[in-house]
């Protein structure tokens, strides 16, 4: 099965002239034993002058770069530029999206700020400075978009992946001549040197099919019409209106900008100095017992209260506990019951504790502190009471003349 | 080798002297100041000795080969954790006038530090101050104490209980070294509090150890007094953990910052905003050149990790650096605005005459070279780039 994919490639291989090659030298090779013998013979290559050499093993023999006087890689400096290269994209793109084209206001932060920016630059840096060291250093070094190798595909390359070490010398090193590299192998003790032969570029024309101008026309026309589908798709088709029903409002939405003010904010913070008026601090929040002993009820009983307290109570308080407070809304019946507020607990606990429930909230009854002001809870607190004493009225609760009546 | 440091003994003497003699007339002069002073001097030498007994704790730990010719120096330093228990006494007497939570009317009346007073109260710091040292003086004369013995005996087991020891030293460094952290310097401000504080101490800690041993390494290999065998190369890898320590410092304490930042929370901010005015702003920004954007481009080029001359300049500066982090966290608790005057001299003298001579008097007692230890000749032969000669 293998060997019959193995010979098809090679056939389509052959049609397709990869395997031809021409008569141009490209190199000659000489396999060694052992890594002695491949530090050896990189030595004496050396010695003997030639600079356009290159050794292939198959894992990295430590000391080779010494013995085969390599200069330090200048890979790092290529890393270096792409690296700040990354740094200045992410803060200009972190600095035009939030500080210039789409301003939203986030927790009161300045639009754009380098504090929060730079674990972005530093992902980018890191982000760049591999992967654009990587694809770039790989096309001019490695001439992509070359796809193949000289020294690939042949006997020599086979055995120095596998378990020989090599030693190629290249034809343009200028003391190149076949014959003299020959001998000069044979007398350090190399096996099976033979001569490569670069490929038949014109034959092999991958190069010129990427650099075609058809197919980069071809390119550049495919991705217009994707770019525009995409445009004309999400950014206009997506916002067509067939009908204007009030989705376009000429008001300050919360974070987002206004020409108004300097600052194009339009949310705005308080005038300095000054606090609004009907907030008040709470500073028991969270402790039941502080509650109870240090808040008393600071409204007047009169009219004017029980009228604000019933119609918060109707509003909020009514829809569970009841227009009586008896627990007898139209929620009654379903699991839990809503708790009727006349029951002897209720009516035993202190003002501050009423006060508590109505703003934390209590077993499944949700918090009502952003619906209600300071001074509203009062007044609710003012009319339960009111609630609680009429539906347990005594005698001496009814004014004189009325008991007269009654009697 | 003895002979050979008589010099600076001598200069560390004259160091030692003037410091004293400037400490005095700075406590005559401005007590409060000179505490705040002797607090820094403190947790300075805390964080090199410390760090310098990490320093030797990673070298077993990790089984490292191209530190174990160095070793020996870092020993040296660590061995001014010895000398903590007397540089403690003076800091217990200055208490009063360093930390707030020490005044029984600020207990009284302050419910966040009355919250705190079973924790921050002196009888339980002094305790605790005195259990870190302790825990830190057990393990410097058990590691180092080993060390010295394979010298002498060239017996195996004492380089295997070492690593054992260096693993223990890890987990018990880190917690001593936080709670230390926080007791003698975040505890000056006493509302504030920060989860990565004892990381960051850590952090500059390491930061100040590696930059004192790569400068005295670098030092004395240029003047030869090492072992004969040491190449420059063998420094490649000191650098670069100098390089990766600096780089931990900026990262942590920008983490601390940005989340700092974000909160802005009044109860976190106010530790940055004493540190945003009345002259501090200048040492925050410059903090930024200072500990992390100048060293991270010196030592960033590979040549430079392993190149003596620029490791010897950059410890100095990074010695100097840590310096200003650590003047940066304690000094501000003084309430005074950015101050540096003659005040400060006399303590930095002293702790450079102090390093200079413990560094002596070990020197003189033990070979600067773990000989016994089988580690040293895979050391010696570490091999990472072309050879650079030290001329």
């Amino acid at each position: 099965m293998f060997k019959k994919i193995k010979n098809k490639i090679s056939e389509v291989n052959r049609d397709m002239g990869i395997d031809s090659r021409s008569r141009e030298v490209y190199g000659v090779t000489a396999l060694f034993e052992t890594p002695d013998e491949i530090m050896y013979a990189a030595g004496e290559t050396v010695k003997a002058g030639y600079e356009k050499f290159d050794v292939n093993t198959p894992y990295p023999v430590h000391g080779m770069d010494d013995v085969m006087k390599l200069k330090r890689t200048k890979l790092g400096y290529a890393t270096f530029i792409f690296g700040s290269l990354g740094t200045i994209t992410a803060l200009v793109m972190i600095w035009f999206m939030s500080g210039f084209d789409y301003k939203n206001l986030i927790g009161g932060k300045p639009f754009f700020s380098v504090t929060p920016s730079i674990p972005i630059a530093f992902e980018l840096t890191v982000l760049l400075g591999a992967v654009f060291t990587i694809i770039f250093t790989l096309f001019i070094f490695n001439k992509l978009p070359k796809i193949n190798h000289p020294l690939m595909d042949t006997d020599y390359m086979k055995r120095v992946s596998s378990d020989k070490y090599g030693v190629v010398i290249l034809a343009e090193d200028k003391k190149f001549d076949v014959a003299k590299v020959k001998a000069f192998f044979e007398s350090i003790g190399g096996k099976d040197v033979t001569i490569v032969y670069e490929f038949q570029y014109d034959e092999l024309s991958a190069r010129k099919a990427i650099f075609n101008p058809k197919f980069i026309m071809l390119m550049i026309a495919a991705a217009i019409v994707t770019a525009g589908i995409t445009y004309v798709s999400l950014n206009v088709m997506l916002n067509y209106q067939p009908f204007n029903w009030m989705q376009r409002q000429f008001k300050v939405n919360a974070q987002t900008e206004n020409k108004f003010y300097s600052d194009s904010r339009g949310m705005r913070e308080p005038v300095s100095g000054t606090v609004s008026r009907n907030w008040k601090n709470y500073y028991t929040q969270g402790s039941p017992d502080s509650s109870l002993i240090q808040l008393s009820n600071p409204l007047p009983v009169n009219k004017q209260t029980l009228e604000l307290g019933k119609q918060k109570f109707e509003t909020f308080c009514s829809p569970c506990h009841g227009y009586y407070a008896r627990g007898d809304s139209r929620l009654n019946g379903q699991f839990p019951n809503p708790p009727t507020l006349l029951s002897d607990k209720v009516m035993n606990w202190k003002d501050g504790n009423i006060y508590f429930v109505i703003v934390n909230g209590q077993n499944i009854m949700p918090s009502y502190a952003k619906q209600t002001s300071d001074d509203e809870r009062w007044a609710i607190i003012h009319y339960i009471r009111a609630l609680q004493r009429a539906q347990n009225a005594k005698d001496t609760d009814f004014p004189a003349d009325t008991t007269a009546v009654k009697k | 080798m003895n002979d050979k440091f008589n010099k600076t003994g001598k200069i560390a003497l004259i160091l030692l002297a003037a410091g004293l003699l400037l400490m005095i007339l700075s406590f005559a002069a401005d007590s409060k100041r000179a505490f705040f002073n002797y607090l820094l001097m403190f947790v300075y030498i805390i964080s090199i000795g410390v760090g310098s007994l990490s320093i030797v704790a990673m070298d077993y730990m990790t089984d490292a080969i191209w530190s174990t010719p160095f070793r020996r120096i870092a020993e040296f330093f660590s061995a001014s954790i010895v000398l903590l228990p007397l540089l403690a006494v003076p800091l217990i007497f200055g208490m009063n006038s360093l930390y707030e939570w020490m005044h029984e009317d600020a207990v009284l009346n302050d419910p966040v530090i009355a919250h705190k007073s079973a924790y921050l109260n002196s009888t339980f710091f002094i305790i605790r101050l005195f259990l870190y040292i302790l825990i830190w003086m057990i393990f410097y004369f058990l590691i180092t104490g080993n060390s010295q013995k394979q010298d002498k005996t060239k017996e195996f087991k004492y380089f295997k209980k070492n690593i054992k020891l260096s693993m223990a030293f890890g987990p018990v460094l880190f917690f001593t070294l936080t709670f230390a952290a926080i007791d003698l310097m975040m505890s000056l401000l006493p509302h504030w509090y920060s989860t990565i504080y004892g990381v960051y101490y850590f952090a500059g800690s390491a930061v100040g150890a590696l930059a004192l041993w790569s400068f005295t390494s670098a030092l004395l290999t240029e003047k030869k007094l090492l072992h004969p065998d040491i190449k420059p190369n063998l420094f490649h890898s000191m650098g670069t953990l100098f390089f990766a320590m600096i780089v931990f410092w900026a990262y942590i304490a920008f983490s601390q910052y940005l989340l700092i930042w974000y909160g802005d929370i009044p109860e976190e901010t106010i530790w940055i905003h004493v540190r945003m005015q009345n002259g501090w702003q200048y040492l925050s920004a410059a903090s930024i050149f200072i500990q992390f954007l100048i060293p991270f481009l010196v030592l960033m080029p590979g040549a430079s990790k392993s190149n003596l001359k620029v490791l010897k300049y950059t410890g100095i500066f990074m010695l100097a650096a840590h310096y200003l982090d650590l003047y940066w966290l304690v000094m501000p608790g003084l309430k005074r605005g950015f101050i540096f005057g003659w005040n400060e001299t006399g303590f930095i003298l002293f702790m450079v005459g102090f390093f200079i001579m413990v560094f002596k008097y070990k020197a003189s007692k033990v070979s600067i070279t773990p000989i016994e230890d089988p580690k040293l000749e895979h050391g010696l032969a570490v091999k990472l780039y072309p050879d650079i000669s030290i001329d």
